[in-house]
């Protein structure tokens, strides 16, 4: 119902189309963690709960923003699962790609690899995606850049660095998401550094237009990036929970990095399907 | 060398569109400004931020352009370190790395502004390549291979000002990955590069009132290294000098002993490099390399000395 009245305060004409996507991305969701908690069966540990948080925000810019000519960055690749799971679900890589995570001479790691399909740049160690990604924008000016962050990752200097300058530059084609779950890998973030937040007046300042939405809602976010001015670059700072929806994972520090027993991978699948 | 670099890189951006420059606050002099006032969208200054002056290089590169990152030598490469290791190395882009008034040009601003270990750490990463012109016109040609042939990133690592042309004279033509002969002589080799190739030319000119002649060789590039040419050098000569404005660890005097021991090399190597102690006096450019041992006068005493001990 809550959706149905953003929709209508939005003067979304098509409303039954619309109402079909979000249905359907709900669905995809769905589908995109179980296939993580699958993944997590055959490796020792993977970075779930971050990529739980993010799967919403990158279902949403691969099915509803990424043209031929957009890339899209995972800046945060810690969370390169749910690209993985999302370049399958597109089929730009394979099943047996997928499968082969982390396995002995496997196609995929945990970090994205610059050079295997669908990856556009090699991220893992965090604050380098920003900058890479204004350089693409410069090169590129009718692309569009859509990078996507943690706001653990705003603790590196070199975000700074980067939204500065494409601030000052004015690079307009630059849509960055950052997933807000407040959770870098041993505590809060905002325990850490109470003062980065909010996080989008300090995005304002430096000459970006920013917008706030709930992370873990497609319409919310598709809304916010569609009714951007274009005038400044963009940042949406998407509120989400570390391993939603998973009781026994949200906003818990174990799972950043812990893969699941079979007893938990049962609970989650249960939890996931009741949704 | 800064002019030099900016002139010829002004020239290659006249004809080639798709070369940008990146520079982390840095005063451009020459054709750079000219570079700036006529392609200002290729001209980009990101402020005193070299971590993104290195991502925004490698974003260009990924996108098909030709990219430089020009800044003072310990600013572009140890202040990004990670940025040239991951985002340029680790996804193999053909940036060029400037690293301007590098080893110990900057004498006056103490040990922060001194590149002591700049090829060893970028030796040290895959995929990387060093150029060090040993005066401007190798440069020139250096710069043109940047801009045009390269496949990998490149640390450029250049001088400032006032460097003379030593290698004009010489039959070879500068190639990337070679070792070029500048001047041949039969007793003893010099292997150098950058602008203190000048001292092997004091040496070799003290030498020649002892009777002796002196060969000079550039190693401009010394990474991948030219080991085929060195071998060539091997077979030839007994006495080789190796002369470098960098740390004894990681630069051409280990490459050279590295290579001597692996290729049975039975004859002499004796090398004038930086010691492995942070440079914190002042004063002139020689003032710096006399301190470590690089004086005109010890590269020339103990040469002698080295001669007559194996004679």
């Amino acid at each position: 119902m809550k959706c149905i009245l953003i929709l209508k305060e939005c003067n979304l004409i098509d409303l039954n189309k619309i109402m079909k996507k979000i249905f359907d991305a709900k669905l995809r969701c769905k589908i995109h963690r179980k296939e993580i908690l699958k993944l997590s069966q055959k490796v020792q540990a993977l970075h779930i709960g971050g990529s739980f948080s993010s799967v919403e925000i990158v279902d949403c810019i691969y099915n509803m923003f990424l043209k031929k000519r957009d890339k899209f960055i995972l800046s945060k690749g810690h969370a390169g699962i749910i690209q993985y799971v999302l370049l399958f679900y597109l089929k730009i890589i394979t099943k047996e790609e997928l499968n082969s995570y982390c396995q002995k001479d496997g196609y995929l790691g945990v970090h994205p690899d610059f050079g295997k399909r669908g990856i556009n740049a090699s991220t893992g160690s965090l604050g380098h995606g920003l900058g890479i990604a204004s350089g693409m924008a410069l090169a590129k000016k009718a692309s569009t850049y859509y990078v996507l962050l943690s706001d653990g990752e705003l603790h590196e200097g070199s975000v700074w660095e980067s939204a500065l300058i494409i601030g000052a530059l004015n690079l307009t084609n630059i849509v960055l998401i950052i997933d807000n779950n407040d959770l870098q890998s041993s505590t809060r973030s905002s325990d850490t550094h109470p003062n980065l937040y909010p996080i989008s007046n300090k995005f304002k300042e430096f000459g970006w237009e920013t917008s706030e939405c709930n992370g873990h809602s497609t319409n919310e976010i598709s809304k916010k990036i569609k009714s951007r001015k274009k005038k400044k670059p963009f940042v949406l700072v998407a509120k989400t929970i570390k391993g939603y929806p998973v009781s026994f994972m949200k906003n818990v520090p174990l799972w950043h990095y812990r893969s699941p027993n079979k007893k938990e991978f049962i609970q989650a699948i249960k939890e996931i399907n009741n949704l | 060398m800064r002019n030099i670099f900016a002139e010829t890189l002004y020239q290659n951006a006249i004809k080639n569109k798709n070369i940008y420059v990146v520079v982390a606050d840095i005063s451009i002099a020459g054709n750079m400004i000219n570079f700036q006032k006529k392609y200002p969208r290729r001209f980009i200054n990101v402020g005193v931020s070299e971590m993104t002056m290195i991502g925004m290089c490698a974003g260009l590169a990924l996108e098909g352009k030709r990219s430089f990152a020009y800044t003072i030598a310990n600013f572009s490469l140890y202040r990004p370190f990670e940025m040239v290791r991951n985002d340029l190395c680790y996804q193999n882009l053909p940036v060029t790395i400037v690293g301007m008034g590098s080893g110990t040009t900057y004498s006056n601003l103490g040990g922060t502004h001194i590149t002591m270990e700049d090829i060893s750490i970028a030796r040290s990463i895959p995929n990387m390549t060093i150029i060090a012109p040993s005066d401007p016109q190798e440069l020139k040609k250096a710069v043109n291979y940047c801009c045009n042939k390269s496949t990998s990133p490149t640390y450029l690592r250049i001088g400032k000002t006032g460097e003379k042309n030593y290698t004009e004279i010489s039959k070879e033509k500068w190639q990337f990955g070679k070792i070029r002969k500048i001047i041949d002589g039969k007793e003893i080799c010099f292997l150098t590069y950058g602008s203190i190739i000048r001292k092997s030319f004091t040496a070799k000119e003290a030498l020649k009132k002892y009777g002796i002649k002196s060969s000079i060789y550039s190693c401009s590039t010394l990474k991948p290294f030219d080991e085929i040419r060195l071998k060539q050098i091997f077979k030839k000569y007994k006495y080789i000098v190796v002369i470098e404005d960098h740390s004894i660890i990681g630069g051409l005097s280990e490459i050279v002993k590295g290579l001597a021991y692996e290729n049975k090399y039975s004859g002499n190597v004796q090398s004038f490099s930086l010691k492995d102690k942070f440079i914190n006096n002042y004063g002139s450019q020689d003032d710096l390399l006399d301190s470590h041992g690089l004086s005109d006068r010890n590269i020339m005493k103990t040469t002698l000395k080295f001669l007559k001990k194996y004679e």
